[in-house]
């Protein structure tokens, strides 16, 4: 589904040379539902941009779905990520002036869907994570919790092939979290490949599979089970920095 | 997509209604500004004929004394009775008209109506189908009428109406200056704009003559004439003064009608000798300068366009620039301040292209209505310039291709002013503003 080989991510300005990512390998099989994780300024953000076709990369090669995205104008990538993947974000980013329903018809609206079958796909992303009696309200009259199933259900309803999700319980309490995790869980066990940057242990333990990035480089723990420590180590620290 | 793109713009102007009047408001009042002025112009520098100006052309010749002289001379705008009939006798163009304006005295016999002054002209029967002049009844006289001084007077719809009650008068008697003339037509309404054929008074924006008679009997009669008249000798020995035939007096236009360039090149050439002939003849002293200007060049030549006015148009779309520019700003700070919003779109599956687009429907959304409202300050506009003390004043109306323009113009400067708004919305980073919010 994502096969990203010797991907390298370099930010230059004028006096400086930032290596976001350094020959980063990662390969996520259909279905799989898989957490990044990684200490703060360690490439996961820069890792999931370039997943989700927001940014280009310097080098290597980045295949999404069987399609080679490296060199792809601007229309085709739009094109292909209104397609195939579904975002997930931290803060939800929903749009604050449009309702629920019209939240959730944007990216239907860019793939240029009909009037009746956008209708019918909101309605049936909705009602999957319990919103169907909200469709007319405005974000701001939902819970942190209500926001983010509106934005899951936002990323669900062009039915894409992957779904990224940036801390997708970062600004909620943990009974929320516990809820949109399980319902992710759902909605991976239906057949959608997932791929969750997080820095919550917890959560990254519910995952299939964990990918650890530092210093713009993947390691995958379920193989290299040693280094499995020193992610937990990593991954603790980070936890203590945020709460700091 | 077009309909969604403007639910969002229109969504859009609910969120910043203040922003949004600002920017409605700098336009229609650079709208407003420009269309009065442009209004104004468009009619004092349109084609008074379209059907007919390129066939029609004004003579100039040079008849007058030494006195003055000055090599390069721009040729008397105005002819002398002697060469107008000649010219005319001669009858080498497709048609011709020499002319005059005077003011006459009417006697009506409707009960209740006093007797009235009012203009009228003096010409010759050419100028109805040479000007092509709509008839609402009869129609001109013809050249034996010309050469036969009948007593014939064409009128205008608006003297009918005051006269005869707006019946077809045709073949009745109207009492002008004390003799009676036999109504042969009566004209529908027809208000060239500038009056081009007699620039005289009023720059050309006056009101129009009301009565049309044969300049032959206008001077048996001895009918009062107006107008500008240049002498540069005394005239006392001819009975008639200072308009009689051999009077060294311009103060007659002179109108001909040439169908193709190469009549016109020949007509030229004609004046040329005619001028050579006078001057052979001793009528003529200085050397030959002639000039045969289109009916629009004519217009150019006499500048009917006054100065203040091409500088207030000038002005205006200076203005225009300005409330323009503010857009500008005020459209980039409405964008760049929904960066988040853009960003998921662009995370969402927009391309830059749908970005751009989606803002230039908002920036030509808030140029329709700002055309609207433009086009009530235009309407305002032309009234303050309807009250003014000029020439022109009564004139100034927004006509359908005016109201057209005003939001052709709207729309264009609005989406002028969209485009490096809409171009900084659609380099949006989106992964920037979705980690930023």
């Amino acid at each position: 589904m994502l096969d990203m080989r010797q991907v390298t991510k370099v930010y230059r300005t004028e006096l400086v040379e930032t290596h976001a990512l350094r020959s980063l390998d990662l390969h996520v099989k259909e279905g799989e539902f898989v957490a990044v994780t990684g200490p703060s300024g360690s490439g996961k953000t820069t890792f999931l941009n370039i997943a989700g076709l927001l940014e280009s990369f310097s080098g290597g090669e980045y295949v999404l779905d069987g399609e080679n995205v490296k060199g792809l104008s601007d229309d085709a990538r739009s094109k292909l990520r209104n397609q195939k993947i579904g975002f997930i974000f931290q803060g939800f980013n929903l749009i604050p002036d449009l309702n629920i329903f019209d939240n959730v018809d944007v990216p239907l609206r860019y793939r240029g869907m009909s009037a009746s079958e956008r209708k019918l796909r909101i309605e049936d992303s909705l009602g999957l994570v319990g919103l169907s009696s909200r469709m007319k309200h405005f974000p701001a009259e939902l819970s942190g919790g209500q926001q983010q199933r509106a934005a899951i259900a936002r990323a669900l309803a062009g039915s894409p092939r992957l779904l990224l999700a940036d801390e997708p319980t970062g600004n909620l309490d943990s009974q929320m979290a516990r809820s949109v995790l399980e319902l992710l869980e759902d909605i991976n066990q239906q057949g959608t490949t997932i791929v969750m940057v997080t820095h919550d242990p917890e959560l990254a333990a519910r995952a299939q599979r964990n990918v650890h990035i530092v210093d713009g480089m993947a390691t995958d723990l379920s193989v290299e089970p040693s280094l499995a420590r020193v992610a937990e180590a990593s991954r603790r620290d980070s936890a203590t920095t945020t709460a700091s | 997509m077009f309909g969604y793109y403007l639910k969002l713009a229109l969504r859009s102007f609910k969120r910043n209604k203040s922003l949004t009047a600002l920017m409605v408001l700098a336009i229609a009042l650079g709208i407003g500004a420009s269309m009065t002025t442009l209004t104004v112009f468009h009619i004092l520098s349109g084609d008074p004929l379209p059907e007919r100006s390129a066939t029609l052309f004004y003579p100039q010749l040079a008849p007058e004394s030494m006195d003055g002289f000055t090599p390069g001379d721009e040729p008397n705008g105005q002819l002398t009775r002697f060469d107008a009939e000649a010219l005319l006798r001669e009858k080498r163009g497709d048609r011709q008209a020499m002319m005059t304006g005077g003011g006459v005295a009417i006697e009506p016999q409707r009960a209740g109506l006093s007797p009235m002054q009012i203009d009228a002209r003096y010409t010759s029967a050419d100028m109805f189908t040479m000007f092509a002049m709509p008839f609402l009844y009869g129609n001109g006289w013809n050249a034996k009428d010309d050469d036969g001084h009948a007593r014939v007077v064409v009128i205008t719809k608006a003297l009918n109406e005051k006269l005869f009650g707006g019946e077809n008068s045709v073949g009745k008697s109207v009492r002008i200056d004390k003799a009676d003339f036999r109504v042969s037509g009566v004209l529908d309404t027809w208000r060239p704009t500038p009056k081009f054929y007699d620039m005289n008074g009023n720059n050309g924006y006056g009101e129009s003559d009301q009565a049309f008679l044969p300049f032959a009997t206008s001077r048996d009669l001895k009918m009062g004439r107006n107008g500008n008249m240049n002498c540069w000798a005394d005239s006392g020995k001819d009975p008639e003064g200072e308009t009689g035939v051999n009077a060294p007096c311009t103060w007659i236009q002179y109108w001909v009608q040439l169908d193709t360039p190469a009549k016109a090149a020949a007509y030229k050439q004609y004046l040329i000798n005619y001028s050579n002939q006078q001057r052979a003849a001793g009528r003529y002293v200085r050397p030959t300068n002639v000039r045969l200007r289109g009916l629009m060049e004519w217009l150019d030549f006499n500048k009917v366009v006054p100065g203040d006015v091409r500088l207030q148009v000038w002005l205006a779309f200076g203005f225009l620039l300005v409330c323009l520019l503010n857009t500008v700003g005020l459209l980039l700070a409405k964008f760049l301040r929904r960066s988040g919003e853009l960003g998921v779109r662009r995370a969402l599956g927009a391309s830059r292209k749908t970005i751009f687009l989606q803002c230039m429907v908002e920036a030509g959304a808030i140029g329709l209505a700002g055309g609207i409202l433009g086009l009530a300050f235009a309407w305002l506009g032309l009234w303050a310039v309807r009250q003014q003390p000029t020439d022109y004043a009564d004139l100034a109306h927004l006509d359908p291709s005016m109201l057209l323009a005003t939001f052709a113009l709207a729309l264009i400067a609005s989406l002028l002013a969209g485009l490096l708004p809409a171009w900084s919305a659609m380099q949006v980073s989106p992964a920037m503003q979705l980690k930023s919010q």
